[in-house]
This record gives C-alpha cells, sequence and structure tokens, in this order.
C-alpha cells in the first residue's frame, strides 16, 4: 500500500497523546486498531499529516463490570476481547450476540470497540449496540474529561462530537434497573462483509414487563438509526405477538435505507422488521421459560 | 524386483506437494520480492470516466516531484508505434488511451519514479480533462438504434456489433423442433466475474542497451506465447527476449493475455535503460485485467414425451467490453460454447452468437475453465433442469435416459466433437446415492413443518479440456502443442523442463510422478523447472486443463524416448541383446533369468562412463506433444440447500462431487482441484458479480463489493471418484482443474429453483443473493439480468 506522506508518533502516555493532538490542530488522526483508517490511507481517502498511535499507551485494554453493573470498554479492547470476554458473555447479550458478527475473524483481533464507534460508519456494529443499551463514550482532552451519549455520538457519516484535541478513552454502559435482554441479527453477504442489515436490541424487564427497550439499527440510513419510537412501544407491558409485530413495523418505518448493490431498500426494510421479531420472539420465549 | 510405484511418488500417490515447501515458509519468489539493481518503480494512473473524450492531459506537475524519472501518455506511445496493440481475438486494443477513454480504469498516463510512493504522488498531480460521451453498459443498450459508437477507431465499424456467428444445423434443428411433443425454453444471463488471483499482475522489465537483451519478469501463464507477442509487438528478435514467469500467486486465466501494463514497462525500460517494476494493485486488477463470462444465453430443448432429447437450440449474446481481447485459442467466435449437451446423445443442434463492445473491462478470459464451457455447462444443466420439470419427469431420470451410453463412444456431438470415454450413468448413481436422493422427499416435508425450502439440484458435465490438436487450435497461428525436456544426471537423478507454466496446480510435483512411473526413478530425484523461456522448452502455457493432456503428455514421451535409449544401454551391461531385455518398474533384466538385470541408475552412469561403441554419450532428450483429441471429463455434482424464504437466505447442506478425470496422477492434488473449484462454483452461485452502474462506473473493484468465499461460509464437500481412462493419452490421464468451476454452478442454482418449485419461479439469475431470493418468491416472478445497481430508492 502506498498511501500518502504522514508523520508517525507513538506516545506513551494519554497527556503525551493530547498535547500531540493538541499541536497537531486538526490534522493529526488517532490510530487505533487501524482497522479502518488504513484502509482509507491506503485508498487515499485520507490524507493526516500526522498519525498518533494510541497503542503503546497502557491502561486501555480492559472490558470491565464495575460493582454498580456499569461495564467499562477500554479504548485498547479489541472485538476479539469482547467475542471472548466472559464478562460480555454472562452480563451483556447484545453484545455477545454482535462481537462475533463483526468483520471477520482477522480483522477482530485489531479492531477496536472504541475506534468502531468514533469511526462512525454508518454500517458499523458497534454503534448499534451502544445507541440501543444507551451507552455513552468518555471523552478526554486538554481540559479534562466529559461525557458524551452515544445517541449524540454519532453527528454525520463518518463523524463524531469529539473535538479534535480529545480522545475516547471509554466507552460505558450504564448499570441496568432489571432483567437484561437483547440480541443483535445482521445479514450480511459473506462474513467480513458490512451488514446489508443488523438490528440491535436492548431490553430490560422486571416482573414480566419491558421496563426500558433500546433499538437500533446497522446499515439502513446515512448514520446509525435510533429506532427509539419502536422501543417506546415496548415499554410499560409484557412483549406479545401484537407489540412485537407492532415494534417491528415502526422499525421498518424508521429505517431510512438506500437501494445498492446489497439489496433494494425495501427489502432491507423488511429485514429490519423481521429480525426485529425474530430477537423479540426469542426474548419472549425465554423470558417465558424462566418465569 | 520392480519398485513399489507408490513408495517412489509415481502414479497414484498422494504425494505431498514440493512446492509447499517453499511457499508455507514464505520463501516463495514472486515477481514483486524481485529486486534489480537500480530498478525504477511505475504507477498507472487510470480513467474514472468510462466513456469520455480526453482534451488534454497535463502532466507538468507530475515531473515537478522529486524523484520522477518519466511521464508516458498515449501520444509519447504512438511516437513509438506502441499506442496500440493486437489481440488474441485480432483485434486491436489501446495500450495507453489517446482519444478517448472507453472503460473506466483505461489505461490514461504512467509515472516511472524512483519509488512507489512518489509514482502514485505523481499520478495524482497529472491533470486530465475529460468530456464525457454517452456511457454504454450491456449487449442491449449496445445494439439499440443510435448507441454511441465506442470503437470509432476502428474503419468500416459501424456499430458496436463484434460479431455474428453460428454453428451447428440450422434446418435440421428446425425440423426436430416441428416435430417435437414439447419445446422448453430458459433464458439466463452468466453475470461477469473476474478470476482474481490473489496476486495480481505486474512485471519488471530489464533492458540491457549494452547486450540488446530483453529480460522481463512477468506474471504469466504462458511465457513463450509472451516472448511471440513481444517480439511481434516491441519488433525486438525473439533471441533477445527473455521471459521469466517465476512463482506464480494464481492465474486462473487472468494471466493469460497481454496487459498494456506490461508493454509501457518494458517501454520505460528501453527508455529509462534502468529496471522498471510495475506492480498493479488490487482495484487495477479487477477493473481493467480479463473478466469472465458476461452472456446471455437463450435456448430452447425440443423433447419427446418420453423424455428423448430431439433437438436444441442456443443464442448468446456476449459482452467484450470495449476491446474484443478474448484469450482463447480456438477458431470458433464465442470459444467451445458448443460443447453444450456434449455428454447427451442429441441428434441436432444449433447455436447462434453476437458479440458486442460495450464501456467495459476487456479481454474475456477463461476464467478457470476451457473458453466458454463454463456457460456452456451452466446453459445445458439449467435447460435440463427447466426441461425436466415442463415434462413432469424426475430430473435423473430425464438425464440417464439422454446421456451418451459407456458402449457408444467415440460419439460425434450434434456440434461435432467426438467424446471418446465415459461412464455417465455410473458416475450419477454413485452421486445420488451419496446424497441419498431416494429419502430426500421426506427430509423436504420435515423442513416444510419448520418454515424451510429444501432443494436438491443435480449438474452432470462434460467438458472439452487440453486444448489442443494443432488441426483446430492456435493462438496467433502457433500451434497448441507442448514439449517436454529429460535431463538424466549420471547419478540417476534428473530435471524435467517444460513449457507448462504452473500457477498452484502443482507440476512440481506431479510431472515428476509420471518420470516415476515412466522410469522408476523415485520422484524425490526429480527436479522440475519452468517458465523461463531462455532454459524451459517451447510450450503453449497453463490454462484451459491443457497441461496434464499436453504437457503431462509429452512428459511420459521424453520418459519413454529415455527408456529406449536405456534399454540400448541395459543390453550392452547384460550382455545380451536388446530383445531379450525386459522391464519392470526401475530395472531392465534378462527375459530367460530375471536375476540378472541393472537398474535405469545402472544405465545411466554407463550412459556417462560405458556406453555401446558407436552410441551418443548422455541420457537426455525432448519431446513435443500434439494431442490427437481434446479429453472429456465426466463430472456429477449434487447439493441440497435449504431456503429461509422470510429472507430468501440459503444455506448449503450436502455437496456431492463424482469426478471422472481418468487416471489420477496425485489424487490428493485432484481432490484440491475439486474442491477449490467447487469453491468458486459456490461463489459465482451465491456471491460474485462485477456490475457497473448506468455511469459505467465498476461495482467490482475491491474485496468489500467482489466477494471471494472464505473457509467461513464454503460449505463442505465428499468427493467420490470414477475412472475411466482416456483412450488417446498415454497414460489415461484426462483434465481435471476445472470441471467443478465449470460444471458446480448449476448444482447449486438447481437446487434453489427446486427449493422454490411451486412458487412459479423458474429462474433467478446468478448471484442468488438473499434479496434476489426473497423477492422472487414473493412476486412468484424470475429474476433475470445483472442484479441491477440503483443508487436511489
Ligand atoms: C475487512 C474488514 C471488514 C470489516 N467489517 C466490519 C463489519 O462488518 N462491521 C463493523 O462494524 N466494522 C467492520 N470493519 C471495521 C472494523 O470493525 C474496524 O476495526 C473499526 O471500524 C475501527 O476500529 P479501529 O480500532 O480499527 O479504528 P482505526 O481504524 O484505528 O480508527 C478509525 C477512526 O476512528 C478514530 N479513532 C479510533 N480510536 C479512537 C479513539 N480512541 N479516540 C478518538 N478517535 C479514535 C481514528 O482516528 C479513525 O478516524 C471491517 C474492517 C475490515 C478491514
Amino acid at each position: 500500500m502506498y498511501p500518502p506522506r504522514f508523520n508517525y508518533e507513538s506516545p506513551k502516555s494519554l497527556a503525551e497523546a493530547i498535547s500531540l493532538l493538541t499541536a497537531g490542530g486538526g490534522e493529526a488522526k488517532v490510530l487505533a486498531g487501524g482497522q479502518s483508517l488504513v484502509p482509507m490511507l491506503k485508498l487515499r481517502f485520507a490524507s493526516p499529516e500526522m498519525l498518533v498511535d494510541i497503542n503503546n499507551i497502557p491502561g486501555l485494554n480492559y472490558v470491565r463490570r464495575d460493582a454498580d453493573g456499569s461495564i467499562h470498554i477500554g479504548a485498547l479492547c479489541r472485538h476479539e476481547d469482547l467475542e471472548k470476554s466472559e464478562v460480555i458473555a454472562e452480563h451483556q447479550p447484545t453484545i455477545a450476540a454482535a462481537a462475533p458478527l463483526v468483520a471477520d475473524p482477522i480483522v477482530r483481533t485489531r479492531g477496536t470497540f472504541v475506534g468502531s464507534v468514533c469511526h462512525a460508519d454508518p454500517q458499523g456494529d458497534w454503534s448499534a449496540t451502544m445507541i440501543a443499551l444507551d451507552g455513552h463514550i468518555v471523552a478526554q482532552g486538554p481540559n479534562g474529561k466529559r461525557n458524551i451519549p452515544a445517541r449524540d455520538f454519532v453527528t454525520g457519516p463518518f463523524q463524531n462530537a469529539l473535538a479534535f484535541d480529545e480522545i475516547a478513552i471509554e466507552a460505558v454502559i450504564p448499570a441496568p434497573k432489571g432483567d437484561v435482554h437483547g440480541g443483535y441479527l445482521k445479514l450480511e453477504r459473506r462474513v467480513g462483509d458490512f451488514a446489508t442489515a443488523a438490528v440491535a436490541v436492548a431490553l430490560e424487564t422486571s416482573g414480566g414487563k419491558v421496563i426500558r427497550a433500546g433499538i437500533a439499527l446497522t446499515g439502513v440510513g446515512g448514520r446509525t438509526i435510533n429506532a427509539n419510537v419502536a422501543a417506546d412501544s415496548l415499554v410499560g407491558s409484557a412483549l406479545t405477538i401484537e407489540s412485537i409485530t407492532r415494534a417491528g413495523e415502526l422499525a421498518a418505518a424508521a429505517a431510512e435505507p438506500r437501494s445498492d448493490h446489497r439489496g433494494s431498500a425495501s427489502y432491507k426494510r423488511h429485514i429490519v422488521s423481521t429480525f426485529l421479531t425474530r430477537i423479540l420472539n426469542n426474548i419472549s420465549e425465554s423470558t417465558v421459560k424462566a418465569a | 524386483m520392480a519398485l513399489d510405484e507408490i513408495k517412489i511418488g509415481g502414479m497414484g500417490a498422494s504425494r505431498r506437494r514440493v512446492e509447499d515447501n517453499r511457499f508455507i515458509r514464505g520463501k516463495g519468489n514472486y515477481v514483486d520480492d524481485i529486486v534489480l539493481p537500480a530498478m525504477l518503480h511505475m504507477e498507472i494512473l487510470r480513467s474514472p470516466m468510462a466513456h469520455a473524450r480526453i482534451k488534454s492531459i497535463d502532466v507538468s506537475k507530475a515531473w515537478e516531484i522529486p524523484g520522477v524519472r518519466l511521464v508516458l501518455t498515449g501520444e509519447m506511445l504512438a511516437a513509438r508505434n506502441l499506442a496500440w496493440m493486437p489481440t488474441l481475438s485480432y483485434d486491436t486494443q489501446a495500450v495507453m488511451a489517446m482519444d478517448k477513454v472507453r472503460f473506466q480504469g483505461q489505461e490514461v498516463a504512467a509515472v516511472i519514479a524512483d519509488d512507489p510512493y512518489i509514482a502514485k504522488d505523481a499520478c495524482e498531480a497529472i491533470r486530465v480533462e475529460y468530456e464525457a460521451l454517452p456511457v454504454i453498459v450491456n449487449p442491449m443498450q449496445a445494439m439499440a438504434p443510435g448507441a454511441a459508437l465506442i470503437r470509432d477507431d476502428k474503419e468500416n465499424q459501424t456499430d458496436n456489433k463484434v460479431f455474428d456467428w453460428e454453428v451447428g444445423d440450422r434446418a435440421g434443428a428446425d425440423k426436430a423442433f416441428a416435430e417435437a411433443d414439447l419445446i422448453s425454453k430458459i433464458e439466463l444471463h452468466y453475470p461477469r466475474s473476474h478470476p482474481s488471483p490473489i496476486e495480481t499482475c505486474g512485471s519488471i522489465a530489464d533492458f540491457d542497451r549494452a547486450t540488446g537483451k530483453l529480460t522481463v519478469y512477468m506474471t504469466t501463464q504462458a511465457p513463450h506465447i509472451i516472448r511471440a507477442a513481444v517480439a511481434m509487438v516491441a519488433e525486438l528478435p525473439e533471441h533477445m527476449i527473455r521471459i521469466v514467469s517465476p512463482d506464480l500467486g494464481g492465474g486462473f486465466g487472468n494471466k493469460v493475455p497481454v496487459y498494456p501494463g506490461y508493454v509501457i514497462s518494458i517501454l520505460a525500460s528501453i527508455l529509462t535503460e534502468r529496471p522498471v517494476k510495475w506492480i498493479e494493485d488490487k482495484t487495477g486488477n479487477l477493473i481493467s485485467t480479463g473478466f469472465g463470462r458476461d452472456v446471455y444465453l437463450q435456448g430452447e430443448l425440443a423433447v419427446r414425451k418420453d423424455g428423448k432429447m430431439l433437438g436444441v437450440r442456443m443464442h448468446t449474446i456476449s459482452d467484450h467490453g470495449a476491446f474484443f481481447a478474448d484469450a482463447q485459442p480456438s477458431k470458433f467466435k464465442i470459444g467451445l460454447m458448443h460443447s453444450a449437451f456434449a455428454c447427451y446423445d442429441i441428434p441436432v443442434a444449433h447455436l447462434t452468437a453476437t458479440g458486442t463492445y460495450t464501456n467495459k473491462a476487456p479481454g474475456g478470459v477463461a476464467y478457470r475453465c476451457s473458453f466458454r464451457v463454463t456457460e456452456a455447462m451452466f446453459f445445458q444443466e439449467r435447460m435440463v433442469q427447466a426441461a425436466a420439470d415442463d415434462l413432469g419427469m424426475d430430473q435423473a431420470e430425464f438425464r440417464r435416459i439422454n446421456f451418451v451410453k459407456d458402449d457408444d463412444f467415440p460419439h460425434r456431438t450434434a456440434y461435432g466433437f467426438l467424446t471418446d470415454s465415459g461412464q455417465y450413468g455410473k458416475c450419477l448413481d454413485v452421486g445420488l446415492e451419496a446424497i441419498d436422493y431416494k429419502n430426500f422427499l421426506v427430509q423436504k416435508e420435515e423442513a416444510k413443518k419448520r418454515g424451510r425450502l429444501l432443494g436438491i439440484g443435480i449438474s452432470t458435465m462434460t467438458e472439452p479440456l487440453g486444448a489442443g490438436n494443432s488441426r483446430e487450435y492456435d493462438i496467433l497461428g502457433i500451434k497448441m502443442f507442448d514439449s517436454a525436456e529429460l535431463r538424466v544426471h549420471m547419478s540417476g537423478k534428473a530435471i524435467l523442463r517444460t513449457g507448462a507454466k504452473s500457477q498452484g496446480q502443482g507440476h512440481e510435483t506431479t510431472w515428476a510422478q509420471i518420470v516415476a512411473h515412466e522410469l522408476g526413478i523415485p520422484a524425490d530425484d526429480i527436479v522440475v523447472e519452468e517458465g523461463d523461456t531462455d532454459t524451459a522448452p517451447f510450450g503453449m502455457g497453463t490454462y484451459a486443463s491443457r497441461s496434464t493432456p499436453v504437457a503431462g503428455a509429452a512428459v511420459a514421451m521424453v520418459s519413454r524416448k529415455i527408456r529406449a535409449k536405456a534399454r540400448k544401454i541395459a543390453a550392452h551391461l547384460l550382455e545380451v541383446s536388446e530383445e531379450d531385455v525386459e522391464w519392470e518398474l526401475g530395472r531392465f533384466y534378462v527375459r530367460s533369468s530375471p536375476d540378472r538385470g541393472v537398474t535405469i541408475q545402472d544405465c545411466a552412469m554407463a550412459a556417462y562412463s560405458n556406453m555401446p561403441d558407436g552410441m551418443e554419450p548422455g541420457l537426455e532428450n525432448n519431446a513435443y506433444y500434439d494431442p490427437p483429441n481434446l479429453t472429456w471429463p465426466f463430472a456429477c455434482y449434487i447439493s441440497t440447500v435449504e431456503v429461509d424464504p422470510e429472507t430468501g437466505v440459503w444455506d448449503v447442506l450436502k455437496v456431492v462431487a463424482v469426478d471422472d478425470c481418468g487416471v489420477r496422477i496425485n489424487p490428493m492434488i485432484v481432490e484440491g482441484q475439486i474442491m477449490g473449484g467447487l469453491t468458486e462454483a459456490y461463489a459465482m452461485a451465491s456471491m460474485q458479480f462485477i456490475t457497473y452502474d448506468v455511469e459505467g462506473n465498476c461495482v467490482g473493484s475491491n474485496y468489500m463489493d467482489y466477494l471471494l468465499p472464505t473457509a467461513w461460509e464454503t460449505p463442505g464437500f465428499e468427493l467420490h471418484e470414477v475412472v475411466t481412462p482416456c483412450p488417446h493419452h498415454p497414460i489415461g490421464a484426462k483434465g481435471i482443474g476445472e470441471c467443478a468451476t465449470v460444471g458446480g454452478p448449476a448444482s447449486f442454482v438447481n437446487a434453489v429453483m427446486d427449493a422454490l418449485r411451486g412458487t412459479g419461479v423458474r429462474n433467478i439469475d446468478m448471484p442468488l443473493l438473499a434479496d434476489r431470493v426473497y423477492e422472487a418468491i414473493q412476486t412468484g416472478k424470475d429474476i433475470s439480468g445483472a442484479p441491477p445497481i440503483k443508487t436511489e430508492e
């Protein structure tokens, strides 16, 4: 690959990385797993003056669950780490379902969860899980840290709410208030393909009733779609055939797909409702079984 | 005692591939691994437009970049009479665009610089002003009245037609159709695909002004043909051209043609007097080099009520891109398309073919097949399935009653080919048994209860492999024989050279096995060399499954010449007359006292130390082999699939492959070829195509859009064999490299169509992507043509 010329820096601390970004004045870019940035360099779609490689900064590679039940994913936690994480397998079904469907096994060993959310690709899988789970990103810049809710984080295709001198250091999934359910279904033409359409679902139930719901859609719009109307329609009652069907229709209506070589717009809408109903039916069956 | 043939790595031994030793250690030597002193690097600027007039090219900014040594444009090539080159199909092709660009990705300029980064930066600095012209992306547009003329460079070319051609018996077919009880029809599109070897094309041209010699390291499947072509195009004497094809990272037909990049790198080396390396990037390979298929097929089959086939009619409309640069050696405009129905006893056939120019990449190649055989067999097996359905007859039975029978060989096909051997019915039986055909209906009913649709698809085929006899096959007039040269050293070790060129087929392993079989020299004692025109004997290269049928036969024949000489030496050593000498593997002995004998190694030593009086010393020879006919392997591929009607997603449940490629030299390698072929067949059926949007943008220009299957989704394959030796090949072998790619796709498509039985859908064109299958189920209508690329709802 023959990218345009750039400088490469490999800071050993967050403070050093932030000062490099500040000095770069918007022409520097963070390099995490490199699985999106490097292809962009190869195709010369990106031509940053400087790459700030954060891979040598200690303390960023973790996924942990705090005592309050919140889950924290560090900036260097790879897709594969999540796929193999016991914490995730036990406590976070939405992320557990999505992890083996992101990219291919090779890419998953390098690409990061946080990097994927930062990349803000409308076809990126992790943004949808973050929105469905109502997570937030912890950003750190010269003036300290701030939290950015996932639903506000993506500002457009390949655009996020970070300032040029900020690094996303962590993604946080808030502590649940009820029983946790979730799922992720993705239609892809082949392993490693981006989604033709995919659906992320995160539910919390209490006493058989849905007390919180999040639904987000991948690959069916110019950005990750927050299907909050569909999600809200589920809150307050138990899952029924009618409520599931209705949510499927609302989610399909929320999608803004375009026809392309992955399929027609109407097909993608159909997949959204089919996948959402399948996930909700699964959850409904498992809650019935548990009850 | 004769040697144990399997132990010495002879015929039938699943000997490990000797070349893998270096490949898996990262010690292969590909073109891009070669570094010559003072070497420069070339990058090609390609057209972003599909059809546009070039108003101006400004290269001044490129020249300003430090490290740039040369900037080439079409004008500069024209000044040296190199702007156009002949194609293998007797057309011309632009080496670099001058007047206008005719497809997206066409070569417009080239930069030669100190390193590839600089070359790429400089390409970006070249300013080209284009004036857009109407774009034509399929044959229907090409033939529409008033269509823009793509080849306005050609005198007498007034439309976008490349050819009209026909073969077969028109009147006879008309008569058969008039007498038929039923006429079954089908219309198909075989989409454009790309062989897409992992290693792209590339070359290092090294012109030495002092000696006048041009050496070109090049990714080519056919180095000797390239030498001839370079002699023609560059007007250099043949003995001053050396083409070296080192290790190749796959070819699949993509590395047969001469590409502009090669020619430009040669000119660049002549002009700079330094070696010039050009390595194409993946997008360059996908959008500009030889594609496969892209044919519309219409056909009708005339049948009698009892299932007997009476005649077939075919019409093809092919899309050749901007230049007719098909890389094929036959005299037939649409290749071996008329090999269709060769395994069926059908009295009469007629084919008409129309070829068109479009604003797409040129250079149709035989992507893992004899030219157009893939399309022919796909058409055949889809047609047969449709006719069986129309008749209401069992699809296996319909095939069986129409097969050419085992004792009907040699058989002259309706289109005039001569098939010579096979056990078609037996192969089908083995396949049906393995897939448990009888119980399939039970499984189907069970699946229905789960909301899933099951289908079974059969594909049988015989294909003409191993072009070819010199009467009918040539490339630019050069006849299609092959040669081998064997040199046995005094210790009985040997070096074998052929004019073929392995790209993964394992010649270094199998050629040695043929010599071991013929001479009893252990395969490990034989080194095999190919690819350097200064040392290898003449050959037409490796494609169209022709290496074992042609070069492999030459290997056997040269071994036999060596054995004949060794027999004379043996008689001398044993002090008996030649008639009294008998041969068993590895050893000559005296007929009357079998204990008295000499080994082939003894004879080799004597050839250098103790030859009979008057005998020329040494033990080496060569052989040229002109095959009397093509070889005709047969195969039966059966697959079962499960369709999810709610999404159109389908999964393969089982694939059974029964291949009869005659005698198997190395069964492991044969099985590898079949598995690789089936993988590509599955890819074509399920996911793979190159299409173009209305502006002529290539959709399929990278591996995110052009999908290669991975181990993840590729189904498992269950392999079976039947052996009917080829009657005219010295070791009874037939081609196998391509059977599964050729015959495989129809088995998957037939299976999905079988699953959709009852929905009213008769055909979905490949690839059978989930959205197309879903749409067909929903609408009950066929899905035809290249998958449409619309950017808006
Ligand atoms: C073949 C292939 C298939 C793929 N398929 C899929 C798929 O199916 N689904 C999917 O979701 N993704 C897919 N991807 C993308 C992959 O998941 C990437 O890993 C991911 O999108 C980006 O993560 P990264 O760590 O590699 O980020 P990088 O490539 O290093 O960076 C991406 C962008 O985010 C910025 N960035 C990264 N980390 C930070 C940070 N901590 N703070 C601030 N900015 C940051 C970078 O500056 C850059 O702009 C695929 C990639 C490949 C190569």
